[in-house]
């Protein structure tokens, strides 16, 4: 039976993984390099790199990282921040990358995924998807946000999510805003609705506090996987630990 | 000398990582006389199927490939490398492959997410030393939305289950072939890229 996986999530900007700091495991929890082989040694499924890294001069050094993590990790590893056309995503695959994460480019220029899965295979088109609650609206329903959450699209997320499926994503990395630094939990009915709409997996991200939350998100909410950051970083859980606990409540588990 | 074989798409990258780190010095190549001297040959693989066939067409590939395998010398194909060792595919279409092995390559059935994609468990069958070390039922990472149906069912050295038992490991003397990543697939995964090296030098 095919396994939920977990998936921390490092936000890296000049070649330092921003949070984290409280890692006392760790000689240097700013190090990306040394924190992807700690979670790899402690059962990660998969790592998401963030790049929100603001200069192309400095993305250069996102992919010395990816280059150096990928001698030493060896399960998938996605990268997204950024990345705006073929020869971005060409040049961080060949770097090591398995999978890239696009998102403000999917959006100003959809053509863009069917592009990238045409050449490189869905398989590593991620499309993640910021959505926001719509307040006024009486029917629960999400707008698609770009440029990290900041800019409005006016994009029903459900709408936005079948379309690019249909345009060749192979997977979804879906985040609520509403929910996404409060650990109080992942926004459920988001993620069903999402999860529901489409054929590929999705990734649950954003929200997560406790264990239970991760759960949650599986069962009530449908994903796939199920990602998280500060949890992890902060030395909340550790991964061994969420593993061991989604397994004893009968999810299907790597361990 | 262990090759890898670049056909422009893939992630050899991964599978050189992998292997360097087991301690051998993968020569990653284009070029078909790089097959002579080859001890072993990897052919990696993510993408489709067609395009690989194209480009290993256009690379003047496929006939030193089955040559090689012909030959008896150890192969070991991944992902793509397994799909394209059957005799077609339907993805996008019906495109014929390299027939190395009787049998088709088919869509997976609908209803549950495609694609497969994640750790899932391989159940071994029989006691192929490909699986040296490793339990049986281990998990191994698997990406793909096409899965093999070889006519001879005995040649599948391990199955997994995904709405249907699928043959995720492929053995048939010289040529071992996974449905999955095992330079994705951590630890038990190096472990049998490993074992892949070590027949591979019994045999020569």
């Amino acid at each position: 039976m095919l396994t939920k996986r977990i998936i921390p999530c490092l936000d890296v900007k000049n070649g330092r993984v921003v949070k984290g700091k409280s890692f006392v495991e760790l000689r240097d929890a700013g190090d990306p390099v040394e924190l992807a082989s700690f979670y790899y040694k402690e059962g990660a499924d998969e790592l998401v790199f963030l790049d929100i890294t603001a200069t192309p001069e400095e993305r250069d050094t996102m992919v010395d990282i990816i280059e150096r993590i990928s001698k030493e990790v060896f399960i998938p590893l996605t990268v997204g921040g950024g990345l705006r056309s073929i020869s971005d995503i060409r040049r961080i695959l060949m770097a090591g990358a398995d999978k890239v994460s696009i998102n403000t480019a999917a959006v100003l220029k959809p053509p863009l995924i069917r592009e990238g899965a045409d050449k490189f295979g869905s398989q590593c088109i991620v499309v993640s998807i910021d959505a926001k609650r719509v307040e006024s609206s009486k029917e629960p329903r999400w707008e698609v946000y770009s440029y990290s959450g900041q800019r409005p699209t006016a994009i029903d997320a459900l709408v936005w999510a079948r379309q690019v499926v249909a345009l060749g994503a192979g997977e979804l990395l879906l985040t609520s805003i509403d929910a996404d630094g409060h650990r109080a939990g992942y926004d459920i009915e988001l993620t069903r609705a999402v999860s529901e709409a489409v054929t590929v997996p999705v990734i649950a991200s954003g929200g997560a506090g406790t264990l239970e939350d991760l759960y949650q998100a599986l069962v009530s909410g449908k994903a796939d996987a199920v990602l998280a950051a500060s949890i992890f970083h902060y030395g909340t859980y550790s991964i061994a630990e969420t593993k061991r606990y989604l397994a004893q409540k009968g999810i299907p588990i790597r361990l | 000398m262990i090759v890898i074989i670049d056909y422009g798409a893939g992630n050899l990258r991964s599978v050189a990582n992998a292997l360097t780190r087991l301690g051998c010095q993968p020569k990653v190549t284009s070029r078909p006389r790089d097959l002579l001297n080859a001890r072993a040959v990897i052919l990696p693989g993510v993408g489709a199927a067609a395009e690989t066939m194209k480009n290993l067409k256009t690379l003047g590939m496929v006939t030193p490939i089955c040559q090689f395998i012909g030959d008896g010398r150890p192969f070991l194909g991944v992902c793509i490398g397994l799909q394209i060792l059957f005799a077609g595919t339907e993805e996008g279409g019906w495109h014929e492959c390299l027939g190395v092995i009787p049998g088709q390559v088919r869509k997976l059935p609908a209803g549950l997410k495609i694609p497969h994609m994640g750790w899932n468990q391989v159940k071994q069958i029989g006691s192929h030393p490909i699986f040296d070390g490793i339990p049986d039922e281990a998990n191994f990472y698997f990406v793909h939305s096409y899965y093999v149906e070889p006519d001879d069912k005995s040649l599948a050295a391990g199955e997994t289950e995904y709405g249907i038992r699928l043959c995720s490991v492929i053995a048939r003397g010289n040529v071992i072939a996974t449905q999955f990543h095992p330079e994705k697939s951590g630890e038990l995964g190096l472990r049998m890229y490993g074992n892949f090296i070590k027949l591979a030098m019994e045999r020569s």
